[in-house]
């Protein structure tokens, strides 16, 4: 490839046809600050409407300042990053932002991780010198999101992980100038809108314009309570971010201290939802099988591929956009859902209390489980299985509320019964986890072999669509897998067409998988840092003793004495659900 | 005498019925489309338009032989002919005059286009405001159908070439050609970054030439009397003619088309009449609601691409609006402003916020509570906003205020500083005084003042209570003596 | 309508246009008829266009005078709209701007009719290009 040559700040510079002048910039370690650009590399994500204008550079010969972020090298090109003029118009820039902002990082919930705040700092900026109206919007308050639109910046970050990532469309520009805004069509609230509540937008948004609602007053109030016991289950992605938030390295496994953690706030029983996507993998793995099998002995009933069901932002977005799919995803209920009756029906029974007295509460690193846990199927009279749901940024906003020193936290072991977990489960935290981990369970009780191999590297990696083949026996099983609801789709259309070869597909609704997901700290546009999550996650997985779910001693144990068998009556009463068209709910007005 | 206006975009408009494409055909109609068709190749009736040194009147300026040229070299499975016909600058109505008084040249230019560029397909974007517009233009393509200069097979040659109509909702930014595109593809009409530009990916994605209805207009003309023709019409690099819509207080308002490099006293005294009631001239803002203004000094350069730009202002479309002595520059600054606020897209911080802040610190201005600091913080805005935004609409929104600044300070100076309006324009800085000496204390005034800010007995000198006054004039309408003054 | 399949034909379509046309309106031919065009751009509509052209229709008939007549764009008179232009066989082409229904008539009676010029006369002020 020919190189294209010039210079920025005097330094020559080489690169590629099509580079722009922040990347080439970049590779001679010269850092030209942005606000609206975004990038998760590897994962096909780029934001860069070249609207914030914060990365204006001077370019010799050219009328105006150039947007870095948008501006292709050329041969020749004299690139000025930092004279007087790229300066002040930088920061007059900044300053009219912040001049529409409201001032109240005191008490916004991004203050600490907002990159205005940050680019304030950075460009010094000490006082406000424009000052006048600020643009405001009412505030949007759904299940799982709020939607401060008065602190939007407009860099469309959102916008474009809603419609090119997730493809959901739920989030466009409306409005012109002064007052335009980044809303749902029709300026509706996000509750009558397409959201599936995948918190993407909230993980990408620069400022407090997009926050989760923050439920952990409610759980402290039932700490408080003495009457109340209090559970708490905490997903597998959750222990391979918290870290981040402690000042620890990404990719830190801080199971153990995450246990401690919660034990000193005062929950009852600290277990672990990776015990439910066991139980997960019982019932799914069953379906499938017993799907598999029915549609081999020619069944017509029967339609593959089977589809994993564990994610709520993929049941939220298959119930608007594929209704007419909806009889093709496995009916096993989200990990979270599974633990809620295991723990209300089974555990509050041994312990003799009444299930309205019990207070479940899950640390997830998503934002859709907020929405779950609402949902009035996973209700009996009212009484919600799971009470709350807090994302990974909530928990260690509460660990520093409750002057936790969580770097001194020693490591702990998760209660029993319901702590008990298998290495299959904690993968189900990454994109390739939860259909590696149906395997080693569907592939033993299919075949009565032992596995040779655990691992099933083929089902791992990053790429946005994977797909591999698995020997089950002799028979062999196409498996597809899709991360990010746009790639979802382009899985769903082929089975609408009936191109699909697929036996069965995992979907799951965040880039990279819960380790992605909308309540994790903030990974500011590095998918380094998703990486070393999941990575962790792959760790312990390969040092737990047990690594196939249908070996955990305490499902066995549960089965027998508990549910009976996997599909069971009482299996489908407490751990199946069923799905519903909401396509229509979408346009119709409060 | 030879006459100062030169009739090129508008020949046939008020001559011919647009609505007949027989009276077309007439004045030579489609014949540069068949002697394109069947004598010249494409690179060959470029190098026409090349040569002739035509160049884009949407307000670019941009040379339109070589966009063609561009257009034709670059790859392209589909190509698409777009006719900019979104007209959004207030008062001016050039382009709705050529689609309603001649569509058929619009229509020619772009299948000359498409044999050109290589496209088959032509798309034109007006705006919905524009009905009688539209319904010629739609009258033109069934009677160009009809007579085999659309469609299939044109003039028998292999060429085929159609046209449709899409329609804008109004927006000023809708008429910058990517916001165009984006509008005509069903997405929220705003503009995105250059390059990659239109030519290269447009419309769908794929190569789109587009060009302005009055650019258009002049092609079949300088096919038939050829390029040489053409250059020898206008200064050193602008060539031919240019319609402006002449507006404010001038007698004669309306269209007129003049060479370019015609001065501007020409256009307004020996074209438009001079200025209405006698008054002095003051102004000419050109290039719309984001061109400049032109004052006294400017009166006899020539007018052209080059100068206007030198000049602080630019051509824009051909809006020209005349001020004079009553007019005071820090309002008009002020009301070009507010336009840009109200029609700018908000995709880019400096043009929606900035805009936004200038307007406040006029209208601080204007309401006699601005300070000297204030001028400083307009001209930085300014031309960081010039220097940062954007599309062209933030790239030239300030220059209302920074030209006025420039040619006007100390108007701005009496604002600010003597809180005074010499126009009498800004309500805020004027107060209205009974002169003693000539009331006769009749009562008039104080009856009809709506907020009793007016004060006397019968037959003494009245007086008006500054703090009261609301400044609606009544009182000094009423006054039978002229007693009453603005001060 | 048949289709014009050659750039022969479509000359000989324009010269035998251009004859008709000619033929009631230039300065050489005394003996064809009379022309008003109604300037009818949007303009020209809005200052009250269209009863203007409506009224000549009606009335030239009316009164017994031959005449055609036709719309147009606009003139770009538009300080004077409605503008008319009256196109008398052997005479120049005189417009007329303001015109409303009366002056119509003083038209129709004092110009067509007499050939005296009443108020409101716009001199032409342009040149305009011809095609070839
Ligand atoms: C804010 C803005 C508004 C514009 N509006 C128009 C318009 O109404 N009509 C037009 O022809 N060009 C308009 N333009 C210019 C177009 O972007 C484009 O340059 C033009 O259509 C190209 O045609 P030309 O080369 O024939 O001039 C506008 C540009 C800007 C920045
Ligand atoms: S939560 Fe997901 S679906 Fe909802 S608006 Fe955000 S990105 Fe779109
Ligand atoms: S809501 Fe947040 S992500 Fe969306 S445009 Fe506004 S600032 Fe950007
Ligand atoms: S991928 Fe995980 S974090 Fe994201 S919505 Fe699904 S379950 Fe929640
Ligand atoms: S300069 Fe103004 S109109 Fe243009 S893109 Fe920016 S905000 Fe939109």
């Amino acid at each position: 490839m020919e190189l294209i040559k010039l210079t920025i700040d005097g330094k020559p510079v080489e690169a590629e046809k099509d580079t722009t002048i922040l990347k080439a910039a970049k590779t001679v370690g010269i850092d030209i600050p942005t606000l609206c650009y975004f990038q998760l590399k590897d994962m096909n994500i780029e934001n860069r409407p070249g609207g914030c204008r914060i990365c204006v550079v001077e370019v010799k010969g050219r009328r105006n300042l150039a947007p870095a972020c948008t501006t292709l090298v050329s041969g020749g090109m004299e690139v000025n990053t930092h004279s007087i003029r790229v300066l002040n118009a930088r920061r007059t820039v900044l300053e009219l932002i912040l001049s529409d902002h409201p001032a109240e990082c005191l008490t916004c919930a991004k203050s600490g991780s907002c990159e205005l705040q940050s680019m304030a700092q950075q460009l010094g900026v000490r006082e406000i010198p424009y000052q006048g109206e600020q643009s405001t919007y009412r505030k949007d308050t759904s299940p799982a999101i709020i939607r401060d639109v008065d602190k939007c910046i407009m860099c469309r970050r959102c916008e474009m992980m809603c419609n090119e990532v997730q493809t959901v469309g739920a989030l466009s520009a409306v409005n012109r100038g002064f007052m335009a805004v980044v809303a749902p069509a029709f300026e509706m609230n996000l509750e009558k809108s397409t959201c599936t509540y995948c918190g993407q937008c909230v993980s990408v948004c620069p400022t407090g314009a997009l926050t989760e609602v923050d439920h952990t007053r409610n759980v402290i109030n039932a700490l408080a309570d003495p009457a109340k016991t209090v559970v708490v289950q905490t997903a597998p992605a959750v222990r391979a971010a918290l870290g981040e938030e402690f000042g620890l390295e990404p990719g830190t496994l801080v199971t153990g201290k995450m246990v401690a953690a919660l034990r000193r706030l005062g929950f009852d029983y600290v277990f672990d939802t990776d015990f439910a996507a066991d139980l997960t993998i019982m019932e799914e793995g069953t379906e499938l099988l017993d799907r598999l099998t029915r549609y081999l002995e020619g069944d017509p009933s029967v339609q593959l591929p089977i589809l994993t069901s564990c994610c709520p932002g993929w049941v939220n977005f298959f119930e608007h956009h594929f209704p007419e799919l909806r009889d093709i995803p496995s009916t096993a209920k989200s990990p979270q859902q599974m633990f809620g009756p295991i723990a209300k029906e089974y555990f509050a029974k041994k312990l003799g209390i009444d299930r309205k007295n019990m207070i479940v509460v899950s640390i997830m690193p998503c934002l859709a489980k907020k929405y779950e846990c609402q949902r009035d199927e996973f209700k009996v009279s009212g009484d919600p299985d799971v009470n709350y749901s807090i994302s990974t940024r909530e928990l260690a906003a509460f660990i520093k509320l409750a002057n936790i020193d969580f770097d001194a936290m020693p490591e702990e072991e998760f209660d029993k019964p319901m702590g008990e977990s298998t290495g299959a489960s904690v993968i189900f935290g990454t994109t390739g986890g939860v259909i590696e981990a149906a395997c080693r369970t569907a592939y033993e009780l299919y075949t009565h072999k032992k596995l040779a191999k655990v691992d099933f590297n083929e089902l791992r990696g990053f790429e946005s669509i994977r797909h591999a083949t698995i020997d089950f026996n002799g028979l062999l099983l196409n498996i597809g897998i899709a991360h990010g609801l746009g790639n979802a789709r382009k899985l769903l259309e082929d089975i609408k067409e009936g191109k699909s070869q697929f036996h069965a597909i995992e979907i799951m609704a965040c880039p990279g998988g819960c380790i992605g997901g909308g309540g994790q700290p903030y990974h500011h546009g590095d998918s380094a840092i998703l990486k070393k999550r999941a990575s962790a996650l792959y760790r312990e997985d390969a040092g737990k003793p047990i690594r196939k779910s249908h070996e955990n001693p305490f499902i066995i144990s549960l089965y027998k004495e508990f549910l009976g068998a996997p599909g069971s009556d009482r299996s489908h009463h407490l751990l199946h659900t069923k799905y519903f068209d909401r396509s229509a709910s979408v346009f119709v007005e409060e | 005498m030879k006459q100062k206006q030169l009739r090129i975009a508008l020949r046939n408009c008020g001559v011919i019925d647009p609505e007949r494409i027989e009276d077309y055909i007439a004045k030579d109609g489609y014949l540069a489309l068949g002697k394109v068709l069947t004598e010249l190749t494409p690179e060959a009736t470029i190098e026409i338009i090349k040569k002739s040194g035509l160049r884009g009147r949407g307000g670019g300026g941009f040379p339109t032989g070589l966009k063609w040229e561009i257009t034709r070299k670059v790859h392209g499975d589909q190509k698409y002919v777009v006719c900019n016909a979104d007209e959004g600058d207030p008062g001016a109505f050039m382009d709705r005059s050529v689609l309603e008084g001649d569509p058929h040249s619009v229509l020619e230019a772009m299948a000359i286009n498409g044999y050109c560029t290589g496209a088959s397909k032509g798309l034109v974007y007006i705006r919905a405001e524009y009905p009688l517009a539209i319904e010629r233009l739609k009258i033109a393509m069934k009677q160009a159908r009809e007579y085999g200069f659309l469609g299939d097979q044109i003039l028998g040659t292999g060429f085929c070439f159609d046209i449709e109509i899409r329609y804008g909702a109004g927006a000023f930014v809708c008429g910058e050609e990517t916001a165009l595109i984006h509008s005509m593809e069903g997405l929220r009409g705003e503009p995105t970054v250059k390059p990659p530009f239109p030519s290269e990916s447009g419309y769908l994605g794929k190569p789109s030439n587009v060009n302005n209805v009055e650019t258009y207009a002049n092609i079949p003309v300088i096919i038939n009397k050829g390029a040489d023709w053409f250059a020898s019409i206008g200064s050193a690099k602008s060539k031919g003619t240019k319609v402006f819509a002449l507006a404010g207080k001038i007698n004669n308002v309306g269209l007129v088309e003049v060479p370019m490099g015609t001065t501007l006293r020409e256009v307004i005294y020996e074209i438009g009449g001079g200025i209405r009631d006698g008054k002095a001239f003051k102004a000419a803002q050109t290039g719309g609601p984001s061109g400049g203004c032109l004052t006294v000094k400017h009166l006899d350069i020539p007018i052209d691409y080059d100068n206007l730009i030198a000049a602080g202002s630019m051509m824009g479309s051909g809006g020209m609006i005349v001020m004079d002595e009553d007019d005071c520059m820090v309002a008009i600054a002020k009301f070009y402003l507010e336009f840009t606020v109200e029609e700018s897209c908000g995709k880019c911080s400096p043009c929606r916020i900035g805009n936004k802040r200038l307007f406040e610190i006029l209208e601080k201005i204007t309401q006699g509570n601005g300070i000297l600091e204030d001028l400083d913080k307009l001209k930085n805005l300014g031309k960081v906003i010039i220097d940062t935004s954007l599309c062209g609409l933030g790239q030239s929104s300030p220059n209302p205020v920074l030209s006025t600044l420039d040619n006007f300070y100390d108007e701005y100076i009496d604002h600010v500083t003597y809180k005074k309006c010499k126009s009498k324009v800004c309500k805020s800085l004027m107060t209205y005084i009974i002169d003693e000496e000539k009331c006769i204390g009749c009562t008039l005034c104080a009856r009809n003042c709506p907020v009793n800010a007016i004060s006397g007995e019968r037959k003494q000198a009245h007086y008006i209570d500054p703090e009261k006054c609301i400044k609606c004039g009544a009182c000094m309408e009423k006054c039978k003596f002229n007693a009453i003054f603005i001060n | 309508m048949t289709k014009i399949t050659s750039l022969t034909e479509l000359k000989k379509l324009r010269d035998s246009l251009k004859e008709k046309m000619e033929s009631y309106s230039l300065l050489d031919h005394p003996d064809s008829i009379i022309q008003v065009k109604v300037a009818m751009a949007t303009c020209g509509q809005a200052s009250g266009a269209r009863p203007v052209f409506d009224y000549f229709k009606e009335e030239l008939e009316k009164r017994n005078i031959p005449a055609m007549v036709t719309q147009t764009g606009c003139m770009s008179y538009c300080y004077a709209e409605p503008t008319i232009e009256v196109t008398i066989p052997g005479k120049n082409p005189v417009v007329f701007g303001f015109v409303n229904t009366r002056k119509a008539d003083e038209i129709i009676e004092r110009y067509i009719r007499k050939g005296e010029l009443p108020d409101g006369v716009i001199p032409v002020n342009y040149e305009t290009v011809i095609s070839q």
